[in-house]
């Protein structure tokens, strides 16, 4: 019946149907020239999602293209389901991360648990085991029940997913900022291990082969997604909750454990998630990568309603599906193998020669266009860029140094600020455990997971300070990369790669853009000096609401290699008596700082400044330390400065205190956020090995009497009780969610 | 001793459960299937942990109809015994093989960390290495672990001694009397919310739990071992 409420043709020409689905008259034009005639109602679906900016990267490509993505190590660059990396003893590590904002703004709970069931499926169709979980997220502030219902709903649906599929959560970073209110961030990161010879790739060889539909039935939901991701949001973006789709752990966790017996099976030629845009741009990309066509009969595919159009299921985005490409004549193996999990495998076409995607529906064919036409040839847009005007006023501003009457009163609100207060009351919902390979727990620089049977680990984090970003995007994006480095080094691994997703808002103004051209550029050069290249990744643009956009946050998702998991290292104080170190230098900068957020309510001037050179070699320092045995904790100096990171090193061990001792100004040593920095503990008995592979100064000593004392020019400025200032960290949060 | 950890569609504390038995203890542990028809050959049943069948409908309330816990029942019956923590107490907790049922943490969160346990009652083949009162750490991560049984019950638990661990200091789900863990009347089958599995290896913050592994292995081989 639907069927004719389809547009014909000419209408969808003359009444141009195609800008509701978000392709321009040029992009319209450009379709009817590659097939030589007016396409019909389901073709200009395909290329609408194909074209459409979350799965082209039309607008972002001249950017990207700015990455380092190659290395020694690089086994899979950006391209496939997920980067791989290179982790010794022909074992990889599989990582990529992934946005959901959009679905998560208008429907937070099912919006987050889909955006991470799509991400652990990007791993496992590589081949991999999916073994830790990491998120970014960023909420307006906390002070209206919309972003309160936003931040609980997202940290639920995040934990509802990851903790029935059985995948251990185990870090992530949150920040709270009114340029979030309307427009909150969701991105979810998964990280897998893989042996060599298990690598898949999503490629569609050898014409004849069988193209299989494994997982659960296409529905009318999620139709549009990648359309609606590439839009700015609205006051009436609630009308497209139908964009959103509905995730089923339970039903993911059957398609893993099917999928990982599957890539033991030399009857498998290639698989791919069916996420964004479906059954559209799996078999368009798996063709289109093997430089081969696809047919498929949609009659065969499992529908969950009836009278589905052939537009609506190849445009659908239903959850835990993936499409695969089998030997001829292999296709009983594979439905027995996935009917032991009580899922469906069933042929649905076949490869072919010709290089078109060819959908049959109803004894008709519905559509026949070039799968490289829908997966490469997208239009490529550059941009025009142009410098802010608020940028250029930042530039020329002195630094300033808010006034601080009382040093402890300041650290007390510090610690309460909920971009800077114990995170607890989130990672408490997430199974951070299950797998037992969880050795350094969320709530220290970079999470670890041990790898069984061998003495190596993995260290991993997500960072991106957009309040940096914002002031300045290159600065800013060299010190995102800087200080995921940095959180990866003090836990005691070897910064490997990254993952980046590039939240921005609308690419169409030159402000935005440039915004993303700049952040790009600090991104890159800091990778290439760090040595961590960029494996893959994930651009959200048009984050906007009511023509407002967020703040710049390309944030980076990044994997260590921990040699022996005996070099592991936490941020925690471990004995009164040791040594406390500061390494790097302090200077007055207060730019887009915690201090100067909470002292004048908003941010200006110029961002912290960073050396790469010297980033580089404080961290190949302290890692050398670490690997020798020399350093009982080490954390990187972040937001709030030293003071907040030493109170920091001291929660979790009630009993301890801390005396510093610091010279200069007291507010800039205090709480001056200048980057490559680490506050470091050793054994007395170490302090002269340290010493000599170091020049971190020395600064304090741990102490039994629960209480941090801090004191500048041997004046004492600030003291507390360590345990005081603990129940203030910890109760910020709750305390915010029950106003 | 040769242990079988059931895994139903769904579990996912299976592999923890194995490899505590097989690295941690030493002991012989396989993998057994949900429609498998018989654990003959087992001494020893472990209910792992997860989300068996989503825990769409309630808890447990699924998996109990699998065709493997027409074994289990035996296996119970026999006087073997038979461990389910956290997704495998609520399994055993709807087949009726222990007493009382899951709601909803009482924070209605699922809440994920370690906790204190006190050992109520060390005379269980689960816990005759522990001493009675001991104070242990084990994890906990559940969203329905508020144990709740009625009065009745409630003194026929105590009056058997059938309450083997309870919360120690906060109770982190609002379970009737902090009720960690109970064994049904013979003692042979224990049910807790707390994962002793995940408490096997010091690298990972604690090694409590590894006891109540050790007392079930040492159980068994002083009844069976006596002709070797």
């Amino acid at each position: 019946m639907s069927l004719m409420l389809e547009p014909s043709p000419e209408q969808l020409k003359s009444q141009k149907v195609y800008k509701e689905m978000g392709l321009s008259d040029e992009e319209f034009a450009m379709v009817e020239k590659i097939l030589g005639r007016l396409p019909n109602y389901t073709e200009i679906g395909l290329f609408s999602v194909m074209w459409s900016e979350h799965c082209s990267y039309k607008n972002s490509k001249p950017v990207l293209k700015k990455f380092p993505t190659t290395g020694d190590k690089v086994l899979q660059g950006p391209g496939e389901g997920a980067g791989i990396v290179d982790i010794g003893d022909e074992q990889a590590v599989v990582f990529k991360i992934e946005s959901h904002n959009h679905p998560s703004a208008i429907e937070p709970y099912q919006g987050a648990a889909t955006g991470v069931g799509g991400i652990i499926r990007d791993v496992f169709s590589m081949g991999a085991r999916p073994v830790a979980l990491l998120n970014s997220l960023r909420f307006g502030e906390l002070d209206t029940p919309r972003v309160r219902y936003l931040f609980e709903e997202v940290v639920a649906g995040i934990a509802g997913y990851g903790n029935c599929i059985g995948i251990p959560t185990v870090g992530g970073e949150i920040q709270f900022d009114a340029s979030y209110e309307g427009n909150p961030l969701v991105n979810a990161m998964c990280v897998g291990l893989i042996d060599h010879k298990d690598i898949k790739k999503g490629q569609a060889h050898g014409v004849g082969n069988t193209v299989m539909y494994v997982g659960a039935k296409t529905g009318r939901d999620g139709i549009h997604g990648a359309t609606f991701a590439s839009e700015e949001l609205t006051d009436q973006s609630e009308e497209n909750r139908p964009a959103v789709q509905v995730g089923d752990p339970f039903m993911e966790k059957l398609l893993l454990e099917a999928c990982l017996e599957l890539v033991q099976s030399d009857a498998l030629v290639g698989i791919q998630d069916m996420g964004a845009a479906g059954l559209t741009s799996s078999s368009a990309e798996m063709a289109s990568k093997a430089g081969s066509g696809i047919e498929m009969n949609l009659d065969l595919v499992p529908q969950r309603e009836k009278g589905m159009t052939a537009y609506e299921m190849m445009l659908s985005e239903s959850q835990e599906r993936m499409l695969i490409v089998v030997k001829k004549g292999r296709e009983q193996e594979i439905v027995d193998l996935f009917s032991k999990y009580d899922l469906e495998a069933v042929s649905i076409g076949h490869v072919t020669d010709d290089k078109q995607l060819r959908l049959i529906h109803q004894s008709e064919v519905v559509a026949d266009v070039p799968a490289d036409a829908l997966a490469e040839e997208a239009p490529v847009y550059h941009k025009p860029s142009a410098e802010p005007a608020y940028y250029r006023e930042f530039q020329t501003m002195e630094n300033d140094i808010p006034a601080v009457e009382n040093y402890k009163e300041t650290l007390m609100s510090l610690l309460q600020q909920p971009t800077i207060a114990s995170k607890e009351w989130v990672y408490n919902q997430y199974d951070y455990m299950v797998r037992t390979n969880t050795v350094v727990a969320p709530g220290s620089d970079a999470a670890v997971i041990r790898i069984r049977g061998t003495r190596k680990g993995l260290a991993m984090t997500t960072d991106c300070n957009s309040r940096y970003m914002y002031l300045d995007p290159e600065t800013g994006g060299k010190i995102a990369v800087a200080e995921a480095a940095r959180n990866i080094i003090c836990s005691g691994g070897e910064p490997l790669a990254i993952t980046d997703n590039l939240n921005f808002g609308n690419p169409e103004k030159p402000e935005i853009f440039w915004q993303i051209e700049k952040s790009a550029d600090g991104i890159s050069e800091a990778c290439k000096t760090l040595n961590t290249p960029v494996i893959g990744g994930n651009v959200s643009l048009y984050n906007e609401t009511n023509g407002t956009a967020i703040y710049p946050t390309p944030v980076i998702g990044m994997v260590g290699l921990v040699q022996d998991i005996d070099d592991v290292t936490t941020q925690s104080f471990k004995e009164a008596g040791d040594l406390i170190y500061l390494l790097g230098e302090t200077k007055p900068e207060f730019g887009g700082s915690e201090l100067q957020k909470l002292t004048y309510k908003k941010i200006f001037g110029k961002a912290p400044e960073l050396d790469l050179a010297t980033e580089a070699e404080y961290q190949e320092k302290v890692l050398a330390a670490i690997r020798s045995g020399l350093v009982a904790s080490a954390h990187d100096i972040a937001e709030g400065g030293l003071a907040v990171a030493v109170a920091e090193s001291l929660f979790g061990k009630t009993q301890l205190g801390a005396d510093i001792h610091l010279t200069g100004e007291a507010t800039t040593q205090l709480f001056s956020e200048s980057q490559s920095r680490f506050l470091i503990s050793v054994k007395k008995e170490n302090q002269h090995e340290f010493e000599k592979l170091t020049n971190a100064v020395l600064i304090g000593e741990v102490t039994a009497g629960n209480k941090l004392q801090a004191f500048v020019n041997n004046e004492l400025v600030l003291e507390e009780q360590t345990d005081v200032l603990e129940k203030a960290w910890k109760g910020a949060i709750p305390t915010c969610l029950l106003k | 001793m040769k242990f079988a950890v059931i895994v139903f569609p769904g579990s996912n504390c299976d592999i923890d459960m194995y490899h505590a038995v097989k690295d941690e203890l030493g002991c012989e542990v396989e993998y057994v299937w949900h429609d498998a028809g018989s654990l003959e050959g087992f001494d020893g049943i472990l209910l792992p942990g997860g989300f068996s069948y989503g825990d769409y409908l309630r808890s447990g309330a699924i998996a109990r109809f699998s065709n493997v816990m027409k074994e289990v029942v035996k296996a119970a019956e026999a006087g073997k015994p038979v461990l389910g923590v956290c997704n495998g107490f609520q399994i055993l907790l709807e087949a009726g093989l222990l007493p009382g049922a899951m709601r909803r943490n009482e924070s209605l969160k699922f809440i994920c960390r370690p906790v204190e346990l006190k050992v109520e009652n060390n005379g269980t083949l689960f816990s005759a290495e522990y001493n009675e009162g001991e104070v242990i750490t084990i994890p906990v991560a559940h969203g329905e672990g508020n144990y709740y049984c009625d009065d009745e019950t409630l003194a026929r638990l105590k009056g058997n001694n059938q309450i083997v661990f309870t919360y120690h200091g906060e109770n982190p789900n609002g379970s009737l009397e902090n009720i960690a863990g109970i064994t049904n009347e013979k003692g042979n089958v224990l049910g807790m919310m707390p994962h002793p599995e995940r408490a096997v290896d010091e690298l990972l913050g604690g090694a409590d739990g590894l006891k109540l592994f050790q007392s079930i292995v040492k159980q068994w081989r002083e009844a069976h071992v006596v002709n070797a």
